[in-house]
């Protein structure tokens, strides 16, 4: 037990490799199995073929069986290893099944018919990473249609966050005025309350404002965000007043003093709020649920969870769709990850 | 050399262009506010500036909150306010009438009750699981280790997957034909019943969303625990400290501060549980995996006949459950402080 416990606690100045660095070693071994199998799964299965995909026990890896083109045969022919009454085997093509009978030729010799029990014979395989998934689900899914929804929702979305709550947040910070706590406070006190608990109130305002089925729907009600504008507010408060009033003694308009001095000063806070609003918008789900009921204003998720749900469920398109999905976070994390891990553990955003 | 040179003149173009569309921006934006501050004067620039949030917050967020009230209030299946007629406390009649509130058959809304039970227990085991696997974590993580920043990054990767992705990878893995039960088969064991049997069912809700959200938690906590000055651990190992006590005395009681907003953001979190759910399971079997937000949005949204002064009055009976935990919070933040 003790010796359990003592990965609990650092090690110093020690380099050999003790008990405990192995059990730290072997969590995180387990760790990345379990964090990242899970998808690495998902992705390897996205290459499979229909059948494939709803054969038991499944593979690990994508197959696909081999084909031979014959002259006198439109398709291809799938290639079957096959033991012949012999006991020899040989690369046979099929041309038909029927019941429990394969009929084969041999590419080298296609005038010869001969039949095989299906016992008799086994595909022939290979691995292939083939992307007709992704091209038959991006065609059938109208995935271009939901990914530029998801993209303009995304990009619109954080703009019109950034802008807005910075502005709130440059005025609640440099501004003595009358209201000034009142508003921030009602602002920070709604941060207890979550979007799920409003629902109903919410679909009405947005159906009295006309926004129904409309992207706007989905852009503008979550911009003004609380969490940001107190992230961006809390920054802007550490620059100093004097830049403000030395920009004022020459001339600076507010607007000037907001858009030259207090915004390329707050870039720190600004990028993590823009990496948050990227991922929380691209990722929503509840308010475009609400918001969107005709199937072409679909972002991706909603999208993704209507293909889902639908009686003929077609997994090996599910999953090259997730894929795709899932991919643009993955590369923004990828390339961001620092950023962003250290954005949440200063800020305690998510 | 030419494509170095070529590269520049691109980047020189794409300067030139995109700081030519900000200064024009900028100058509109100059002249507008420009004229407005002569107008308004100095005074009230910093309402023009709260302006658009507070409208955006006041119309999409305060008003509906308030709105709320109203239909918690008023029955029928109208949708609109001014049709609804007042009712009193009737919708909250409905949902607290039980024979016995330990059992939801004998309560006249009984769905609710599900929902409640479904929760509570969902919310126990996956915030006790959650804190403790973050807690291991964080520790791990925070050993002398090669590569910290890429297995911090392996554990934190799922939570930027969104609900529905989550969902799909899980359900892709742990339905009939998926790659559990062949890890089963192939063990010599049966096929488990993973999304049909309800025990089964709440088991993987509780680890997918733990295994979804934890990396979040994990931060929390690791940062925590680097706040922790290195001399305290120093001083321990010169008194003879062995590695429980240290953590025991030293670690746990320090990282107290960040074991809390830990707790109680995953209980608030939990609480609200939806998304990942309503795609993964559906709240199925049954009403096995039926949580509370997706109660409010079937009366709301999805039964046939929309009963919005139930799903208001269930949201108002929970905003108060969160608010208690969120006052809870700033209790014990302002304790250390």
């Amino acid at each position: 037990m003790g010796k359990v416990l003592r990965f609990l606690t650092r090690t110093r100045g020690t380099d050999k490799l003790h008990i405990t660095d192995m059990l730290t070693y072997l969590y995180l071994s387990l760790g990345v199995i379990v964090m990242f199998g899970p998808v690495l799964w998902l992705v390897l299965s996205s290459f499979k073929t229909s059948a494939e995909v709803v054969k038991f026990p499944p593979r690990l890896l994508p197959y696909r069986q081999e084909t031979i083109a014959i002259e006198g045969y439109d398709d291809p022919l799938p290639i079957y290893l096959v033991t012949l009454d012999d006991g020899s085997t040989a690369e046979l093509a099929q041309i038909r099944r029927i019941g429990l009978e394969r009929q084969l030729i041999d590419p080298n010799n296609p005038g010869e018919i001969i039949k095989a029990r299906l016992e008799a014979t086994e595909p022939v395989e290979f691995v292939s990473f083939n992307l007709d998934n992704y091209i038959e689900g991006v065609e059938s899914f109208t995935f271009v249609r939901y990914l530029r929804n998801s993209v303009v929702v995304t990009i619109f979305a954080t703009l019109l966050t950034l802008l807005v709550n910075s502005m709130a947040a440059f005025a609640l910070s440099k501004y003595q005025f009358r209201g000034r706590t009142t508003i921030f406070l009602i602002m920070i006190s709604t941060l207890m309350v979550p979007l799920s608990v409003v629902l109903v109130p919410v679909f009405l305002v947005i159906t009295k404002v006309g926004w129904n089925n409309n992207l706007l729907g989905v852009i503008v009600p979550g911009a003004a965000t609380p969490t940001g504008m107190f992230l961006l507010r809390q920054y802007m408060l550490t620059i100093p007043d004097e830049l403000l009033d030395a920009a004022r003694i020459d001339g600076a308009s507010e607007w000037r003093i907001y858009s030259q001095i207090i915004l390329p000063l707050a870039k720190p806070a600004l990028a993590v709020l823009t990496i948050f609003s990227v991922m929380w918008r691209w990722n929503d789900f509840l308010w475009p649920l609400i918001v969107l009921s005709r199937s072409e204003m679909f972002t991706l998720q909603v999208g993704l969870n209507s293909f889902q749900g639908e009686l003929n469920v077609q997994w090996h398109l599910i999953l090259a769709m997730t894929v795709l999905t899932l991919l643009p976070i993955t590369v923004v994390f990828a390339f961001l990850q620092k950023n962003i891990t250290t954005g949440i553990a200063t800020t305690g955003l998510k | 050399m030419t494509v170095q040179s070529r590269g520049k003149s691109i980047k020189d173009i794409y300067d030139q262009v995109s700081s030519g569309i900000l200064n024009f921006f900028v100058s509109i934006f100059d002249f507008i506010f420009g004229t407005l501050q002569r107008w308004i004067g100095i005074k009230g620039m910093p309402y023009v500036f709260v302006l658009p949030n507070l409208l955006i917050f006041g119309i999409f967020i305060l008003f509906p909150m308030l709105l709320n009230f109203v239909y918690a209030f008023t029955g029928g299946t109208n949708f609109f306010p001014d049709q609804r007629p007042w009712v009193g406390t009737a919708n909250f009649d409905q949902l607290m009438t039980c024979e016995s509130f330990l059992d939801p058959n004998t309560c006249r809304e009984d769905l609710f009750w599900r929902a409640i039970f479904n929760t509570a227990g969902y919310v126990v085991f996956q915030v006790a699981l959650m804190v403790l696997a973050a807690l291991i974590t964080a520790v791990v993580l925070n050993r002398k280790i090669k590569a910290r920043g890429f297995f911090r990054s392996v554990y934190f990767y799922p939570v930027l997957l969104s609900p529905i992705v989550v969902a799909l990878i899980w359900k892709w893995i742990l339905q009939e034909n998926g790659l559990f039960n062949g890890i089963l088969v192939a063990l010599g064991s049966d096929k488990a019943p993973f999304l049909v049997d309800a025990q089964w069912a709440r088991f993987w809700v509780v680890i997918i969303s733990v295994w979804a959200f934890m990396g979040f938690y994990t931060l929390i906590l690791l940062a925590g625990l680097q706040a922790i000055p290195a001399d305290l651990y120093e001083a321990a190992s010169i008194d003879g400290a062995n590695n429980w006590q240290t953590f025991s005395k030293i670690t746990l009681p320090l990282l107290m501060p960040s074991m809390i907003v830990v707790l109680v953001l995953s209980l608030i979190r939990a609480v609200q549980i939806f998304d990942v759910v309503f795609a993964f399971t559906g709240g199925g079997p049954g009403t096995a995996t039926m949580y509370l937000v997706q109660y409010i949005y079937s009366k709301g949204f999805a039964s046939p006949s929309r009963q919005f002064g139930l799903a208001a009055a269930a949201s108002l009976i929970m905003a108060g459950v969160l608010i208690f935990l969120t006052l809870i919070q700033q209790f014990a933040q302002k304790e250390e402080a």
